[in-house]
């Protein structure tokens, strides 16, 4: 699986994502927000981090580089395409992906381990995941607080397009256990088509012991396995 | 083709929760300004451009809000054409 991580000023977590694709056996490769194609590649990254010092919006100005053409198009492809954190911020800002993260209604920057629940198992992204499975990952960030219309929150909720939500350690989705505000507790979503997945929490984050959950991992082998069985057809 | 200046106000939408204006209220609260309702934060731009005309320069600054500086999920946007615009050119 040869994965585009692209790094654009300001990114924080490329690296991280970086080690964490060659953890599950994928094979990362950094592309600069300045180029202007992917090369030939399975899927693409867009970590973590500040872009642009979060400018204007966070996210915003990121999606005007040359790249982001090419990972339009790729992603127009049905390409696999996973924005973390920062890089959900600009898949929303680019349209890929409904809705928008709005400051966090604590107004305060927020660091630290949630619990969330798999919403769908079903895509390319959370295949290894049982539904009952529950997950804790890191979070930080002060634009996380999911915001759509009702329109959409109820297609995104019908369609089973919500990914992840935050839950209580009882596997409640609550007003205490979510930590931004969201709207229905939601920390992940993915498009219509299913290739398109933007998540909050940092899923690379959690992918060894050391760093106080492995929650992460089954993510990027889930990514990968779908690319390798999709290589033998 | 004249340089002008515009103003742009970019405002999160009515009825969107805007917590930094929540927190300025209550800021302003705690100095016994009791009598505020609301308060909403947003961005001011101020932008010089060389355009045709008035209406050529509203145009343009109408696409650029389209494109990135409101966001249309969130924000709206008011677009105004200064009145010094055009005398320093």
């Amino acid at each position: 699986m040869k994965v585009a991580i692209i790094t654009f000023p300001g990114s924080n977590c490329d690296y991280d994502l970086y080690k964490c694709v060659q953890l599950v056996g994928g094979d990362p490769e950094f592309r600069w927000h300045r180029d202007s194609s992917l090369g030939k590649v399975d899927a693409v990254m867009l970590p973590g981090g500040f872009s642009y010092g979060d400018y204007l919006r966070a996210g915003a100005i990121a999606t005007m580089s040359p790249i982001m053409e090419a990972v339009k198009e790729f992603a127009g492809h049905g390409g696999p395409v996973l924005g973390i954190c920062n890089g959900f911020q600009m898949l929303c800002e680019a349209n890929l992906l409904p809705g928008a993260l709005l400051r966090n209604n604590s107004l305060l920057f927020c660091s630290k381990e949630v619990a969330l629940s798999v919403e769908n198992n079903s895509t390319i992204f959370t295949e290894l995941y049982k539904p009952e499975r529950k997950l804790r990952m890191p979070i930080a960030h002060a634009e996380g607080n999911y915001y759509a219309n009702e329109e959409t929150l109820a297609q995104l909720e019908e369609e089973g397009r919500v990914m992840f939500r935050y839950i209580d350690p009882q596997g409640k989705s609550t007003d205490g256990s979510n930590p931004n505000g969201s709207a229905n507790n939601i920390a992940g979503i993915i498009n219509t088509r299913g290739n398109v997945m933007g998540m909050m929490p940092h899923p690379e984050r959690a992918v060894e012991n050391i760093l106080g959950s492995v929650d992460g991992l089954d993510l990027f082998k889930s990514l990968l396995n779908h690319i390798s069985a999709s290589k033998k057809v | 083709m004249s340089r002008l200046r515009l103003e742009i106000r970019v405002v999160p939408r009515p009825g969107l929760l805007d917590p930094e204006g929540k927190a300025i209220q209550s800021g302003l609260q705690s100095l016994n300004y009791s009598d505020i309702h609301d308060v909403r934060v947003g961005k001011l731009l101020l932008i010089e451009l060389d355009a045709d005309s008035p209406q050529d320069a509203i145009d343009h600054a109408t696409s650029m809000c389209q494109r990135l500086l409101a966001n249309p999920v969130t924000e709206d946007f008011e677009i105004k054409l200064l009145e010094d615009s055009g005398n320093s050119g």
